[in-house]
């Protein structure tokens, strides 16, 4: 089956409001389902708030880049998640310089960037050595628990 | 009026106080763990902080990370709705701390009234009426009978050392007291290696009946009435109703103005609920322990009396006055609520979480249903079971009696099992319709229903 054929079950999936078909063979098995009524309970309620209801917009969601590079994400290496809530910064004090950089060799234990929450300076350390592919956070940008701040490859 | 509150809770509750804020035009952020990302009161809020995995003591209840979560925010003010850290008297410190308004009273209250001795202590210092027992431990057998018999029969034998219904024993008459004396020490002395005992009297049958107060920081203090939760299975309340088909108009004054005078007296604000046993015979009041917060059950009150206690305690935190409505509340009708929960009632309730594949909820005249769940939704296994309020309302309590049969008839939930059917049981049972129930009634019927050879 080429991706002419599944566009058009999809389309005569839209067509006849199906919500799953699944079509299987010898030597192929084929399911397709539609978005379940969270999506779209999600999406209708997203334009009830005053402001946008999206998770504290941190440019490390690990959504948005994918979706701007318009490709498959690769996401190969390990990603480096931030551990608690706070205010990130990327420099030790404001005129020094960045911890890491793009292309930096790290290795475990060596302080990554700052998280400050109440105020408190937390380290945040490398658990693995390797070296920074991608930085998914600006100097000063809020964080919450789970946001990516580091690729590591 | 603050600009932005944080919700530091989840589930009904969260949507609950987000939806207040949104009437009072107050910006609103939520927290959430990473089993909750599809959660209600998640999509409605206007920001929202992701602060940590499922499990509560990861998430919920870390205290640095929701205050860390206010700061980033840039709220003023934290609801804490119930359970998780609202009687957590360091929390409200933390807030005190970092300038951020705890909605409820003061670290120092909490930690007053949290403490159950403490709390019986002041209640008793203002004149309130608490379960007679003795003041220290019992020095010998002879000390104890005389004890028991200026308490009155009968009494429940604590060792002060006891847990776990350990080390306790009922002495239902003056024939029996040495013996079950003997044995509660004993026990407590073999499992906790202390054999000391104090004595309580002991309330046959009791109706748990509480009362809301509410309180502002300029010395307004009013009681909204009480709710009866005597339903209870294993201390944990399924039906809650107002008024209480058991209290005369003598007993209801009596109450009302002992919880106020409590009240006034320790300085509280903000929304609480004293919650009191009463005996069999509906002559005596006895003080239990005093919530410091708000309460599940509290939709009942707010359709009887005409109030909205979230607002109020929106308000009240932000330092106005008591609404006039709230100091001039007069009850009218009567309002029953069902907690629904995500329990198996013929599998000895075990939990049952999972995807819920259909939800259609009850509507029409005097039906409000509080709840964060929809079709798609599932229920994850971190957290207590409620997954719904049902809550109806009537002119008198035959009309709301009939309308929860009604109700809990249309509600149709599939994909999980409910506490529904087990709850249409009750509401049809003779016991409940003539509000003739206490909090023992339950196991009573369910020891009927399953036989003695149902496993605990």
């Amino acid at each position: 089956m080429d991706l002419e054929e599944i566009r058009k079950i999809v389309e005569l999936m839209e067509e006849q409001g199906l919500s799953l078909f699944h079509l299987e063979k010898e030597d192929f098995n084929l399911k397709l389902k539609k978005g379940t009524d969270v999506e779209a309970i999600r999406e209708a309620l997203g334009g009830l708030a005053i402001a946008p209801a999206a998770p504290v917009a941190v440019p490390g969601a690990p959504v948005a880049p994918a979706a701007e590079d318009g490709e498959a994400p690769v996401e190969s290496g390990e990603v480096i998640e931030s551990p608690m809530v706070g205010t990130l910064y990327r420099k030790p004090a404001p005129e020094a310089d960045e911890f890491v950089k793009v292309g930096d060799r790290i290795s475990e234990g060596q302080t990554l960037c700052i998280i400050e929450a109440m105020k408190v300076m937390n380290e945040i350390k490398a658990e693995v050595s390797g070296t920074i592919s991608e930085i998914c956070v600006e100097d000063a940008s809020p964080v919450q628990y789970g946001d990516v701040l580091f690729r590591v490859t | 009026m603050f600009s932005k509150v944080l919700v530091a809770n989840r589930g009904e509750i969260a949507l609950r106080i987000i939806r207040a804020c949104r009437e009072l035009g107050v910006a609103s952020v939520s927290v959430y763990s990473e089993a909750d990302i599809d959660s209600l009161h998640v999509q409605l809020s206007d920001e929202a902080v992701c602060i940590g995995p499922g499990p509560s003591k990861d998430s919920y209840l870390k205290p640095d990370r929701i205050i860390a979560a206010a700061e980033v925010t840039q709220a003023d003010a934290i609801h804490p709705g119930y359970g998780f850290l609202s009687e957590n008297p360091r929390f409200a410190e933390i807030c005190e701390s970092c300038k951020i308004k705890f909605i409820g009273p003061s670290a120092e209250l909490i930690r007053a009234m949290g403490d159950k001795n403490t709390a019986r202590a002041t209640a008793t210092k203002y004149g309130v009426p608490v379960t007679p027992g003795t003041e220290g431990l019992m020095a010998s057998e002879g000390d104890a009978l005389a004890a028991a018999r200026k308490i009155g029969f009968p009494v429940m034998i604590k060792a002060t050392a006891g847990g776990g219904g350990k080390g306790m024993r009922p002495a239902l008459k003056e024939e029996e007291f040495l013996d079950q004396y003997r044995a509660a020490s004993n026990e407590a002395q073999a499992v906790f290696g202390n054999g000391d005992c104090y004595l309580e009297k002991l309330v046959l049958n009791p109706h748990h009946i509480e009362f809301q107060v509410v309180a502002d920081s300029q010395g307004n203090v009013a009681h909204l009435g009480e709710r009866d939760c005597s339903m209870q299975r294993r201390n944990q309340k399924i039906i809650e109703e107002c008024p209480s088909p058991l209290l005369t108009p003598k007993m209801r004054k009596a109450m009302g103005e002992a919880s106020v005078e409590l009240v006034k007296n320790i300085g509280y604000e903000n929304a609480g609920t004293i919650e009191y046993l009463v005996d069999e015979a509906a002559e005596n009041f006895y003080f239990m322990e005093m919530n410091t917060r708000i309460q599940v059950e509290h939709p009942i009150t707010e359709e009887v009396m005409g109030c909205e206690l979230i607002k109020e305690q929106i308000r009240v935190a932000a330092g106005e006055p008591l609404s006039s409505h709230v100091c001039n509340a007069q009850p009218r009708g009567h309002s029953i609520e069902c907690r629904i929960n995500a329990e198996d009632p013929y599998n000895n309730f075990a939990p049952s979480p999972g995807n819920i594949s259909l939800w259609y909820a009850p509507g029409g005249k005097g039906v409000r249903v509080d709840t964060h769940v929809y079709a798609g939704y599932t229920v994850p296994p971190y957290y207590d079971s409620m997954i719904a309020k049902l809550i109806v309302t009537g002119a008198r309590r035959d009309v709301a009696i009939a309308r929860m049969r009604r109700a809990l008839s249309e509600f149709m939930i599939r994909g999980i099992k409910t506490t529904i059917p087990f709850q249409q049981v009750i509401v049809d049972h003779p016991d409940f319709i003539e509000g003739r129930y206490d909090i023992g009634w339950v196991e009573r019927y369910l020891k009927a229903r399953d036989g003695e050879a149902r496993t605990e």
